[in-house]
């Protein structure tokens, strides 16, 4: 058992994730690089971590989404392998057309930084089987690009597939997230054959620990590997 | 004429909120230019191809701003020779 966290040129939080793995769950964890065409055989998770890959040029996650591994990782999903995407690693999976719709700029104009309370609103399935459904919870964000929209037709879908796995407990009058003006509060949606897909802007490895401000994210990366 | 130069301008698609043109259309109202009713940006990739575009070429100039310049749940995009 491995994860495999895919580097970007411009990723972050990769180290903080390898971090994870390897001292709080004991678990064996690698950097793969965006070139490579595989994964390595022993890999039975893959994380697409935070960042500004290809410093965001042309769309966020654009440029990544095309990189070699990206077919790989298409795969492991089509194989049913967990697969999370985090922050900039969500806007490639977008990108990818691995999960529906896109990420835009934020409707306020302007990077935010902080920790947001968030519903669990896929508790208790996939990735988030750890959690009660509607579960509150806090989790850091840092993001330009954190706008979900998704397609009238894609939204319905994610709505009666129940596949909307978190929302932003802030909403403004029209349901939208009052801290980036996602579509319907999302923060995360889940995506796969077997919602073993999951992609989130708020950053679940930067609350792993106590001296971090909670461990509410251990229990998502933990469900990657049980 | 031969030309191995094109154009592809991307845009928002029109239900799209486009917050660097409203901040740019707010900041340009504040210096005076209220007439303004509405500013989008987009953008514009100019390519220079080694061959002179020709038919097929420029459906090839198409597949690649369907699949990576624009995003079409998110963006339009036209191609031209210039």
């Amino acid at each position: 058992m491995s994860v495999a966290v895919i580097r970007f040129s411009g990723s972050n939080c990769d180290r903080d994730t390898v971090y994870v793995y390897e001292n709080l769950l004991k678990v064996s964890c690698s950097l793969v690089w965006q070139d490579e065409e595989k994964l390595p055989p022993s890999v039975k998770a893959v994380v697409l971590p935070g960042g500004f890959s290809f410093g965001d040029y042309l769309r966020a996650g654009a440029i990544a989404a095309h990189r070699p591994i990206i077919k790989a990782v298409k795969q492991f999903v089509d194989a049913g392998g967990p697969v999370l995407g985090i922050c900039n690693g969500f806007q490639i999976l977008c990108e990818s057309q691995i999960l529906p719709g896109a990420l835009l700029p934020n409707n306020l104009g302007r990077f935010v930084c902080a920790n947001v309370a968030l519903e669990v609103s896929g508790g208790g399935q996939g990735i988030l089987r750890s959690y009660a459904k509607d579960e509150k919870i806090v989790l850091p964000i840092a993001h330009h690009d954190g706008r979900y929209f998704a397609t009238q037709e894609q939204l319905l879908r994610l709505k009666s597939d129940d596949l909307i796995a978190l929302r932003y407990h802030q909403k403004d009058e029209n349901g939208r997230a009052a801290i980036n003006g996602s579509v319907d509060a999302i923060a995360g949606i889940f995506g796969g054959p077997n919602r073993n897909v999951l992609g989130l802007m708020p950053h679940p490895e930067r609350r792993s620990e106590l001296v971090l401000g909670g461990v509410e994210g251990l229990r998502m990366l933990q469900a990657m590997v049980l | 004429m031969v030309t191995k130069k094109a154009r592809v301008i991307v845009n928002l698609r029109p239900d799209i909120l486009d917050v660097q043109g409203q901040t740019i259309q707010a900041s340009l109202q504040s210096l005076g230019f209220t007439d303004i009713k509405s500013l989008r940006v987009g953008k514009i990739i100019e390519i220079e191809m080694s061959e002179p575009v020709d038919a097929q070429t420029l459906k090839r100039i198409e597949k690649m701003s369907r699949d990576v310049l624009a995003n079409p749940i998110i963006e339009d995009f036209t191609v031209e020779t210039i």
